[in-house]
């Protein structure tokens, strides 16, 4: 008793300080702990499989080394593979937790406001109508993501955009969006369905090397840049006459923002199609991690790479049936998503 | 008020009887006015004219009855949840009915439609109440911004369910790839038989809920004043338009925007007035649909476009004009 009496009380400023490398610290381990996840995942889904290889055997593939067997398996086959489903789950993770925060609202993700769809849809036109195929294929549904994503923007245009309205606006266009999908399909002979699902749900069954390069270097490009632009998005979530104050002109922070975080959706989704939910989960899930102690750019694309990841690998080989990655990420996220649903509407909706 | 209602009525049945006649002339082969009566009448057997109106009179009916059905479930949406946005196709309950009818026809063998459209009833109004549930959680209530959210993430999340579903069974798949965009093309007489009942039964539910509506538009508290139970009117309002969107999801497949658009014109004859707004939804939705799925047969000839995907492409632009008319704080 008389210790507490006499040991000095801390200074205001010393328990801010401390409260601070606190939250730095758990901000740090979270990413560590997601980075080793993601890791051994990785290894996991290259290593077993029909036919599994010893770890050894994989990182000399990985390596460049030649392998009898592994090299086509693990090299041509599993390889990239992975690497899409790391890259397309960044970009997704990414580009859903900027809308998440841009508008304020958990639900305003880029698969429920139709985002996506817009990329689907000019990918599925592109593929069955002018077989188009390959980079101009990213290319077309980049292109109509960023274009659709501008409608979107323009049409809740009145005297400034309004995130409400913007995404109600949103919800609308995908309707037509998935229509024309639809559409398409319905009127394409479909040899293939795993090619259809892509484009409805998702999946990664093309994804060999001539689709990881593209992302690669679109990732390599975008995922700088949103990291960059994140401090206005901190700003942007203290509201519009907040970050107008703080100099964060919030009008033309949002544009900015948008175009990043669409161009990243867009690029995920010219790999390997809309993966349900991937972009709308990532962001809670990395907030449930992080628990405010910083920023949730990072922790929320790895949260997405390891969904693409984990739920590619359970609809290969844990469900009996193959699924693609699209509809176990689906059919997983959606109780998820429901309780997410009710409880963000009960306390506000924001983040 | 009186002037425009009697306007409304004379438009209404004047466009109805243009679109049925352009639906029986209209298709892959173009028939001439009087091959339209002699085939509707007394189809000649070896007339191959007259024989195409016959087929298409099946189709015309059909359209109709959805159609009606669709303006009337979405005006009683719209009257229940005091939302301006409430449609059967954005708040999710034809996606409801779609899972389940997917699920009886892939696990338990279902093909005829009188056995699977209890299933569409039921996932419709689970889908209902669960969107309206979590749409009105919170202070506020209901707003339109967080039951068509509720919607719409519902609705994401019920077709990656009928995905797995389906990826399963590639059968079911192939049919129901064409069921899914909502189409009118495969009426038959026994089929709209077996759905008649849900749509007189509904219809009738909504119009005796036409007063409570009324009520409840001056909100809860004023309505209970006026001596209303507002539970009872909730229950025969939803009840009804589960029911109209139910059935109607079952024969023709997900139709959305049908229901949200035709109650904002209707109202512009009529005014908020239930009893009278209603019956014009419900007209005007069966002229919609049928004028939609004509427009669709023209455009693509000799091909038809599904009814389904053009109300979709007709009605998001009229979303879109609501939302930017109304205010952000209304939203």
């Amino acid at each position: 008793m008389t210790a507490t009496l006499t040991a000095p009380a801390p200074t205001p400023g010393a328990v801010v300080g401390a409260g601070r490398r606190a939250r730095a610290r758990r901000w740090r381990l979270v990413l560590v702990v997601l980075v080793v996840a993601l890791l051994a995942v990785m290894l996991l889904t290259l290593c077993v499989g029909e036919r599994s290889y010893s770890p050894v055997d994989v990182l000399r593939v990985v390596l460049g080394q030649h392998v009898d067997g592994a090299s086509f398996t693990v090299g041509d086959l599993r390889l990239p593979r992975a690497l899409t489903g790391i890259l397309v789950g960044i970009a997704f993770g990414m580009g859903g937790v900027m809308f998440q925060t841009m508008l304020r609202n958990v639900l305003a993700s880029p698969d429920v406001i139709g985002i996506s769809a817009g990329s689907s849809a000019a990918a599925v036109v592109a593929i069955t109508a002018f077989s188009i195929s390959g980079p101009a294929l990213s290319a077309v549904a980049v292109a109509a993501g960023i274009g659709v994503a501008g409608v979107i923007y323009a049409l809740s245009w009145r005297r400034g955009v309004h995130g409400t309205r913007l995404i109600l606006i949103g919800i609308a266009v995908g309707a037509m969006l998935d229509s024309v999908i639809s559409y398409t399909l319905s009127r394409a002979a479909i040899y293939d369905v795993n090619e259809a699902m892509r484009w409805l749900t998702g999946s990664l069954n093309s994804a060999f090397w001539p689709v990881v390069r593209p992302l690669a270097v679109a990732v390599a490009v975008l995922a700088p840049l949103a990291t960059v632009l994140s401090r206005r998005l901190s700003a942007l979530q203290l509201g519009d006459d907040a970050s107008t104050a703080l100099g964060v002109s919030a009008d033309r922070s949002r544009l900015v923002l948008l175009v990043v975080a669409v161009a990243l959706v867009s690029v995920g989704t010219a790999a390997a199609g809309p993966i349900a939910f991937v972009a709308f989960l990532a962001g809670p899930i990395a907030h449930r991690l992080v628990r405010g102690s910083g920023a949730l750019l990072w922790p929320a694309a790895l949260v997405g790479a390891l969904l693409v990841l984990v739920g590619d690998y359970a609809g290969q080989h844990l469900l009996g049936l193959r699924f693609p990655v699209g509809v176990v990420t689906g059919v997983l996220g959606a109780p998820y998503l429901l309780w997410l649903l009710a409880r963000s509407n009960r306390s506000g909706g924001s983040l | 008020m009186r002037r425009r209602r009697v306007l409304g009525l004379l438009v209404c049945v004047a466009v109805l009887v243009l679109f049925s006649v352009a639906s029986l002339a209209f298709g892959s082969r173009v028939v001439s006015w009087p091959d339209v009566v002699g085939g509707v009448l007394h189809p000649a057997p070896d007339d191959i004219a007259q024989a195409a109106v016959h087929a298409r009179i099946p189709r015309t009916v059909l359209g109709l009855l959805v159609g009606a059905a669709l303006g009337l479930a979405g005006a009683v949406m719209q009257g229940l949840t005091r939302n301006p946005l409430a449609d059967p196709g954005i708040l999710g309950v034809n996606a409801g009915a779609s899972l389940f009818v997917v699920v009886g026809i892939a696990w338990f063998g279902l093909s005829d439609l009188n056995q699977y459209i209890w299933l569409a009833f039921l996932g419709a109004a689970l889908a209902a109440g669960l969107v309206y549930a979590i749409g009105s959680l919170g202070r506020e209530g209901a707003t339109p911004l967080k039951l068509a959210l509720a919607g719409a993430a519902t609705t994401a999340a019920i077709s990656s369910m009928v995905s797995m579903v389906l990826l399963a069974r590639n059968d079911v798949l192939e049919s129901f790839r064409f069921w899914q965009v909502g189409s009118l093309g495969r009426a038959d007489f026994s089929q709209i038989g077996e759905v008649l009942p849900f749509f007189v039964v509904g219809a009738l539910l909504a119009l005796a809920s036409a007063r409570g509506l009324d009520a409840l538009a001056l909100g809860d508290d004023l309505a209970v004043g006026l001596g209303q139970r507002t539970g009872s009117i909730r229950l025969l309002g939803a009840a009804a338009a589960v029911l109209l969107a139910g059935s109607a999801t079952a024969i023709a497949g997900p139709i959305a925007f049908v229901g949200l658009v035709m109650p904002h014109l209707a109202r512009t004859f009529t005014g908020p007035t239930h009893r009278w707004l209603l019956p014009y939804s419900a007209a005007f939705g069966a002229a919609l649909l049928l004028g939609a799925d004509v427009l669709g047969r023209i455009l693509t000839r000799p091909q038809d476009l599904e009814v389904g995907i053009m109300t979709a492409l007709l009605g998001a632009p009229f979303f879109i004009v609501i939302i930017r008319r109304s205010k952000v704080r209304e939203l």
